[in-house]
């Protein structure tokens, strides 16, 4: 209880009288814990609860039967033939997008006779094989009876909306016999789901032995648990994202209370001298701390629930292009989730005052220090910090080597750690050491409030230290991430220049997916090459496939012509057209940078891949740099798939007009040339402006994180400079006694916050540097297996640092205000 | 002649009289001392006469200007350039090194060749090589000397000091009054000095007896000495 009264006096009624200073530490800490908890929250929501959406009105089947190019219907017979009395539901999958909302939602092709989910519709037979008949599920946005424009594969078509089922999520659902004919898919079935009559362990034997080689039997919902496997690296890295807001707070905290220490150093004395324990003393300051955090994660939980809103369509973005289709699951702000976050704002608060809360139990009674003495102290500790902070650089540098560890770099981000600790332990000479450099020209040059100001940031090191560790932790996450991505985003500039040599590209009309591939008709392609402004047309098909229990993507062009064309660098250095004619008539694969970082495949491996009714062994020839997706990309001839999947229709098709052609008219007769067909004719241009658009909208969660993150440090400046006006009022008021004027206090504050902001600046960049690099060489590499080559890209960061400059000096203009409303006589003779 | 008139100058503060129908002249040269208990309205006093507060009623001249007639601009104007201020507390700026704490009201005033200033300045409290030093690199002597080079460094008319020698022993704050007496003497600077010591006030010209906030007496150094 006399522990509480100490807190009373000593912390809560200070607390309130600074009610602003308190407001804006509470506000830090919950910006920091409604990130985690947004990122948490939009994470699950997008890519944690991700459910394959093609498996909509998979019930509660036990297995499903797959194959790479489709399942034929003998398997069905098979299967139907067994004497067990098994439930067979056959499927096709694909995808269908509303012509009226660009909306793309899953295209299931059940047989509506037999299946339940469809039998609570009245509809009779002939409605279930009418060709412009659909059923849809109660998210899709139609009622009974409307009338739905849909686009599939490179065909519009009007469709009559016969009834909805509750169980399908927002896809169209179709009986087999139309979808067949829509798909242009007779022969194959994309997934056979078996409901086995009773458990056991028996089944995966007994169904083994009734399918051929080639087709995959697997445990329902495999397709799901692969993807969320392949999603939980980018969950991973976004959550480590989310966690430097937080960093930067715990930066505030620790200042927070550090200040408090010093200022309330005397009364500490008196305190202990009055019979206080260490322990009381110790307890207080923890409490304080700990009260920050809870009222900050409570804030923190409401804040967090209202940013997953807005970050949940981001991360799905991001979900949608790089993996995998899927329609975002409700945000779920659930008991545990909240108490997290109250846990996140109490934990993080009360360790980062830990230290100062110990220094503060360790004042002796007789002690009322004076706080120039205790900077002198941090001066002298400099030459120590430095050389901790040297040792913590070497000790990042060896975590950077290492390799990851369950396909997550956990070393890679304790070097990241380690390089945050060494830069704010070097911080406190940077900040010395500059300031005596520059502060006599600095007052030259821009005045005698330029000259206080740099005092007193020299003055008092270790909050200047502090604040400078805040703030660029946050430009160094800012600037490490912006020339991350500036990085890859030039790489994947100069990749298109090499990969993109044709001059028109066709894709099926509809928002592009990484693994969705839509088919045109295999008639376009005659139609295409048969031009006189054409040279020649590149058809290129993908499939989704299962490798090592990830899913990936499996392609064919036509070899002969990107040996031609293509100026793809590949690892070994081999001249792609000699891969590529490596490719012709042989069992011969290349293999995408991200595939082989995955799958640990190296050059002269060979991979068995099912293809249509048998595994087939292909070798790899070489490996080559890709970023259109992470999945990863498994490339064969054209003439080799045909082998082994005979189906003509290809994803995309790559237009090589013939030399002199006018790109305009040649585009013009390619679109005339598709007639009915339903397909996006991109020139090269329009294709790499439409890749980079896509690239940035994937990175925008980045971006948004590391706003919030900066932003929370300038919260921290300002909440630091409201402190430290507050003690310095006696000097404020001193300086109005020696005739200063009111504006010229305004404009110390305003120039302390100028040089913290470039002290913040110069020491950022220069962690963000060593951190991009860390991102760019470690991370990215383990996490994603992308080469990025470095650029700097000079007018974003130059363009967030003068924000972020901006914004720093915007921070100091109440603080500014306050000083300036101080009352001299009132201020000049407090202590 | 006349440097300051109070004329029937009252404050109160949220109703509580601090100071009540003060009237008194001092000339310039002149060095006053303002006695009194704790609370009597001393430090109110000398804030007012340094335009850092202004009378609830009554009036305050300075120099021939009525310092409550002017705005913001125009009291930092006269207290830059005649006023100067000496504290109990000595009240240096920690992160400024001793010369440069004596220049800060010139830099402040943007006056030319404040370094040199400050130097003479310094040299005159015989604290010249000591300019270098830090703050906490002094005593308690030094320290106020250096204050007192700082209050005079822009050769104000008047000097206001508060208590100037109570955080001082006997000898160095009977060093300090000398000091003082010299500034009044030698440069005709008025000195308005607010002090508990009656040994102090009996090193002054002036002795102003403040009771409750009104003006008891005023007596010569000798009549006070033999109260």
């Amino acid at each position: 209880m006399s522990y509480l009264k100490i807190f009373y006096y000593l912390f809560a009624r200070p607390l309130w009288r600074e009610r602003l200073r308190t407001t804006l530490v509470i506000a830090t800490v919950a910006l920091g814990v409604a990130v985690v908890l947004a990122i948490e929250m939009a994470g699950e929501a997008a890519a944690g609860s991700f459910r394959s959406s093609v498996e909509t009105l998979a019930g509660s089947a036990d297995f499903e039967v797959t194959a790479t190019g489709g399942v034929s219907p003998q398997v069905l017979t098979r299967l139907a033939l067994l004497p067990q009395a098994l439930k067979l539901r056959p499927r096709l999958e694909d995808y269908a997008t509303i012509a009226a909302s660009n909306r793309v939602v899953p295209l299931i092709g059940v047989d509506m006779l037999a299946d339940a989910a469809a039998n609570q519709d009245n509809a009779g037979a002939g409605e279930f094989q009418n060709d412009g008949s659909i059923w849809v599920g109660k998210d899709a946005g139609f009622t009974v009876g409307d009338k739905a424009r849909l686009v599939v594969n490179d065909q519009a078509n009007d469709y009559t909306v016969r009834g909805i089922i509750d169980s399908a999520g927002e896809a169209i659902v179709m009986d087999l016999a139309p979808v067949t004919r829509l798909l242009r898919r007779a022969g194959q079935l994309d997934r056979i789901l078996i409901d086995v009559p009773t458990p056991g362990d028996q089944w995966q034997a007994i169904l083994q032995k009734a399918l051929p080689e080639g087709v995959t039997l697997a445990p329902q919902g495999s397709h799901t648990a692969e993807n969320r496997r392949m999603l939980a690296a980018f969950r991973w890295n976004l959550r480590v994202l989310s966690y430097i807001a937080l960093l930067v707070g715990a930066f505030l905290i620790y200042n927070t209370i550090s200040v408090s220490v010093v200022r309330r150093r005397e009364e500490i004395g008196i305190v202990r001298a009055l019979g206080a324990t260490r322990f009381a003393v110790l307890f207080a300051f923890l409490l304080e701390a700990a009260c920050f955090g809870l009222i900050g994660g409570l804030a923190g939980v409401l804040l967090g629930r209202l940013m997953a809103t807005g970050s949940v369509r981001l991360v799905a973005t991001t979900v949608e292009s790089l993996y995998v289709s899927s329609t975002p699951a409700p945000i779920a702000l659930t008991a545990a989730i909240s108490l997290t976050g109250i846990a996140i704002g109490i934990l993080v608060s009360v360790v980062s005052a830990l230290a100062p809360a110990l220094e503060a139990s360790r004042v002796v009674p007789v002690e009322a220090m004076a706080r120039g003495r205790r900077d002198h102290e941090v001066r002298m500790q400099q030459g120590r910090d430095l050389a901790f902070s040297v040792a913590l650089a070497i000790g990042a540098w060896f975590a950077s080597q290492q390799p990851a560890i369950g396909g997550k770099p956990l070393f890679g981000y304790l070097a990241a750690l380690l390089l945050i600790g060494a830069s704010a332990l070097a911080i406190p000479a940077l900040v010395s050491v500059l300031s005596k450099a520059t502060s006599n020209a600095v007052g030259r040059l821009l005045g005698v409030e330029a000259l206080l100001a740099s005092r007193s940031l020299a003055g008092s090191l270790r909050r200047t230290a502090v604040l400078v560790g805040a703030l660029s932790t946050a430009i160094a996450m800012l600037s490490a991430v912006g020339i991350m991505v500036g990085s890859f985003r030039q790489t994947v500039l100069l990749w298109m220049e090499d990969r993109l040599q044709a001059d028109l590209y066709l894709r099926p009309t509809g928002p592009a997916g990484a693994d969705r591939h839509p088919t045109l008709s295999p008639a376009v392609l005659a139609s295409l090459a048969a031009l006189p402004e054409v040279a020649e047309v590149d058809p290129f098909r993908a499939y989704e496939i299962s490798y090592g229990g990830l899913p990936a993507t499996l392609g064919a062009g036509d070899a002969r012509i990107s040996g031609r064309y293509g100026q793809r660098p590949f690892h070994s250095g081999a001249h792609p057209g000699d891969v590529f004619a490596r490719l012709i008539g042989h069992d011969n694969v290349i293999v995408s940078e991200p595939f082989a970082n995955k799958h640990n495949v190296k050059a002269g491996d060979t991979l068995e891949l099912p293809l249509g009714q048998r595994p087939v062994r292909f070798q790899v020839l070489d490996i080559y740099g890709d970023y259109s997706n992470e999945r990863g990309y498994i490339i064969m001839d054209r003439g080799t798939l045909l082998k082994y999947l005979p189906d003509p229709a290809p994803s995309n098709m790559a237009v090589y007009l013939k030399p002199g052609t006018d790109l305009q008219t040649g585009r013009r007769a390619v679109e005339k040339a598709l007639g009915s067909h339903k397909a996006i004719v991109f020139t090269n241009r329009s294709l790499r402006e439409e890749a980079i658009v896509v690239f940035d909208r994937t990175f925008a969660i980045t971006y948004a994180l590391e706003a919030i993150a900066v932003f929370v440090a300038v919260m921290g400046v300002a909440g630091a400079l409201l402190a430290l006006v507050i003690d310095r009022r006696r000097e404020f008021g001193l300086l109005r006694f020696l005739g200063g004027s009111v504006g010229q206090i305004r404009r110390i504050i305003i120039f302390e916050a100028g040089l913290l902001g470039i002290f913040a600046n110069i020491a950022g960049v220069i962690l963000g540097y060593a951190l991009s690099l860390l991102l760019i060489y470690v991370i990215n590499r383990q996490s994603f297996g992308w080469t990025i080559e470095f650029h700097w890209p000079v007018t974003v960061l130059l363009s967030a640092l003068s924000i972020v400059y901006a914004a720093t000096l915007l921070a100091a203009l109440y603080p500014s205000q306050v000083a300036a409303k101080l009352v001299p006589i009132e201020v000049i003779h407090e202590h | 002649m006349r440097l300051l008139r109070f004329k029937s100058v009252t404050k109160s503060y949220s109703g509580v009289p601090a100071l009540d129908g003060v009237s008194f002249d001092v000339k310039r040269g002149q060095f006053v001392s303002l006695v009194g208990r704790s609370g009597c309205g001393k430090s109110t006093l000398l804030n007012i006469a340094g335009a850092m507060d202004f009378p609830t009623s009554g009036t305050v001249e300075l120099d021939g200007v009525t310092t409550s007639s002017l705005n913001e601009t125009a009291l930092t104007v006269l207290r830059r350039e005649k006023v100067g201020f000496v504290f109990q507390s000595f009240q240096l700026l920690a992160s400024l090194s001793v010369i440069e704490n004596v220049e800060l009201p010139l830099l402040l005033a943007r006056r030319p060749q404040a370094r040199e200033t400050a130097l003479k300045w310094l040299s005159q409290v015989e604290m010249e090589q000591y300019a270098a030093r830090m703050p906490y690199q002094l005593s308690g002597g030094q320290m106020q000397r250096v204050a007192i080079a700082r209050a005079l460094v822009h050769s104000p008319v008047l000097l206001l000091a508060d208590e100037p020698t109570g955080n001082l022993d006997s000898t160095t704050g009977d060093i300090i009054l000398q000091l003082l007496q010299e500034i009044a003497r030698n440069h005709r600077t008025t000195i308005l000095m607010a002090t508990h010591s009656m040994e102090a006030a009996g090193a002054t010209d002036t002795i102003v007896r403040l009771r409750d906030g009104r003006v008891q007496e005023i007596l010569e150094p000798a009549a006070s000495k033999s109260v």
